[in-house]
């Protein structure tokens, strides 16, 4: 019986997540009191799978086949479906990425089994996993366990493991591949090179003052508001997803899963609520204001400083005090 | 194009979150329902392809009764018929159930495309449209930002993690999960209310379909999150709650 770590990597670098889902798999191992394999799939991924083999793991398993180059559901839900046949594992982890999302309710479904997603904490009662989730919006959470005959399945959310905490092994863990069968027609869809939009890109990941709006604004009209607050701190403007979604703001501002990720000296939310996708790209930031009229907006759950407001009464008080301290 | 366009109904957006004495889920009584936004921009793109290719739209909830209202405003927007797999455990019920109950729908009829959104705002597994998928042996793509159709594939633009994006191209049919934000979602017009209520919605219990309702996870407890950083909450007048904050950034934080 083992814990099965499935590592995620992009044109021969690791994702950042993957190690933080070997430092679960590591604790989950132990908790359980059984092996941990971890694998690495894709085309030419030798030197990758050596690499992991200097973590504290059991065994590293390497599927190697041209058609797994570039990702797609079927190649890779069917080689990890031959794993897990392969191996029995009890638990199977991953971490989440857009990758996982596609693929691994696939891999749960095809055997028919559970698939905790996007967990942000996991402990153990009788050497089982209990994962904790956040659920509405992150507004609350919630304990889930897998039911059902093994393996069970889950994902762990960016940050909620340290990779620096995924130990290194006394010696080399030995690599073994293993030889899976893909066909042409295995494989139904085709994907192609990851690009970007053509667009006058602004980086926020330089700015020491992010002041950023969410769905409390309200309406595009209010937008200047916000503008006027970021210029007198000398800070940059940015939003979360459904205001770039709604054309507020160039996409390019937007920070979360899907935009920038930022790490400012001071990040100022106003009417954020605080969503799983926003809070993965700002929570690194060194100070946090959040400004939200909903106590329980989760957003106040990572802020240093919490103002329960309406931002329409505070952001302007705000302008005009630091307009008179100048 | 035949097209089944998957929708939940959730609590709406502004509802208080307010656990129930089970501590399993929220309770829903006096809670207004909407339905589930990121499945509104599956519906507005399912629309899109039938008024640029023909054919049919179904809008399609496994759900309780109330979900009924969310049919109708999918069929006030446009759709041509619903089902409604009604059932009260819909309403907390597991992503594989959930699946489980659309595909027995689905499957019995011919189908070119199954649209959902990424996923719901309640639960927020995100894995519905993709277990349906697997269970209808279809191919998928997840996340999409825009689709075009023609001669039996459809090309999709995939969003990736952090500003990327790719092109994926799956023979028909297929599932797709939308993004939210892909289209400007369209009202209902009065003359669009009127015409939904002489429109199908088609009914079935979940025995009906032989559902398999064992679920593969369940919530154990459902409770406030604890508080991560200690949060200063700064309270007073606007104007004095505006000077606290500064001067907290100037002489504690020392961030401006």
């Amino acid at each position: 019986m083992s814990v099965l770590v499935v590592t995620e990597h992009h044109r021969g670098t690791w994702h950042r997540i993957s190690m933080e889902a070997v430092a679960a798999g590591q604790q989950a191992a132990q908790a359980m009191r059984c092996s941990l394999a971890a694998a690495v799939v894709g085309s030419d991924v030798g030197g990758l799978a050596c690499d992991l083999a200097h973590k504290r793991v059991s065994e590293v398993v390497a599927i190697d086949h041209p058609q797994l180059a570039a990702y797609s559901a079927d190649g890779f839900a069917a080689a990890l479906s031959k794993l897990i046949d392969d191996l029995r594992p009890r638990l199977v982890l991953f971490p989440h990425t857009y990758q996982v999302r596609d693929l691994a309710p696939k891999l749960a479904a095809s055997v028919g089994t559970a698939f905790v997603s996007d967990a942000v904490g996991m402990r153990f009662e009788g050497g089982e996993p209990i994962f904790v989730r956040q659920m509405f919006q992150g507004k609350l959470h919630a304990d889930v366990v897998p039911r059902g005959a093994p393996p069970h399945i889950a994902s762990v959310q960016s940050g909620a493991f340290r990779a620096e905490s995924a130990a290194d092994g006394d010696e080399p863990a030995p690599v073994r591949h293993l030889a899976i069968a893909l066909g042409e027609g295995d494989v139904r869809s085709q994907t192609g090179q990851p690009y970007q939009d053509a667009q006058d890109a602004v980086d926020l990941s330089a700015a020491k003052i992010i002041v950023s709006v969410g769905r409390g604004i309200r309406e595009p009209g209010n937008i200047p508001l916000a503008q006027a607050l970021a210029r007198a701190l000398g800070g940059e403007l940015a939003a979360s997803r459904p205001i770039c979604d709604s054309g507020w703001l160039p996409l390019d501002r937007q920070i979360g899963s899907s935009g920038q990720t930022v790490t400012p000296d001071l990040y100022l939310a106003l009417g954020i609520s605080g969503a799983i996708q926003h809070v993965v790209g700002m929570k690194g930031s060194k100070t946090i204001v959040a400004v939200n009229k909903d106590r329980g907006a989760p957003i106040f759950e990572i802020a240093d400083y919490g103002i329960v407001a309406d931002l329409f009464d505070v952001v302007p008080k705000l302008i005009e005090a630091l307009g008179e301290s100048d | 194009m035949k097209i089944f366009v998957c929708v939940k109904q959730v609590m709406s957006r502004d509802a208080a979150l307010r656990v129930g004495g089970d501590g399993l889920w929220v309770r829903d009584d006096g809670v207004a329902f909407e339905t589930n936004e990121p499945d509104t921009f599956a519906l507005e793109e399912g629309l899109r392809l039938r008024e640029k290719h023909g054919g049919e739209v179904v809008a399609v909830t496994a759900g309780p009764a109330r979900a009924a209202s969310t049919l109708r405003e999918a069929l006030a927007k446009g759709a041509d018929r619903a089902i409604h797999i009604e059932d009260d455990r819909f309403a907390r019920a597991d992503t594989h159930t959930t699946a489980a109950a659309l595909a027995a729908a689905i499957g019995r009829e011919p189908h070119d495309l199954i649209l959902t959104g990424l996923q719901s705002d309640d639960a927020g597994f995100g894995q519905t449209g993709v277990i349906l998928a697997e269970m209808l042996g279809l191919p998928h793509a997840t996340i999409i930002m825009k689709i075009e159709a023609s001669g039996g594939y459809l090309r999709c633009k995939r969003e990736l993690e952090a500003g990327w994006f790719q092109t994926v191209t799956l023979p028909q049919p297929a599932l797709l999960t939308i993004q939210s934000g892909i289209n400007k979602v369209r009202y209902a017009t009065l003359m669009g209310i009127k015409r939904a209520r002489r429109k199908p919605v088609r009914r079935y219990a979940s025995t009906d379909l032989g559902i398999d309702m064992a679920p593969r996870q369940e919530v154990l407890r459902l409770y406030q999150p604890q508080q991560g950083k200690q949060t200063e909450f700064l309270e007073g007048s606007a104007r004095e709650v505006a000077d606290q904050l500064l001067s907290k950034l100037r002489f504690e934080a020392r961030v401006i």
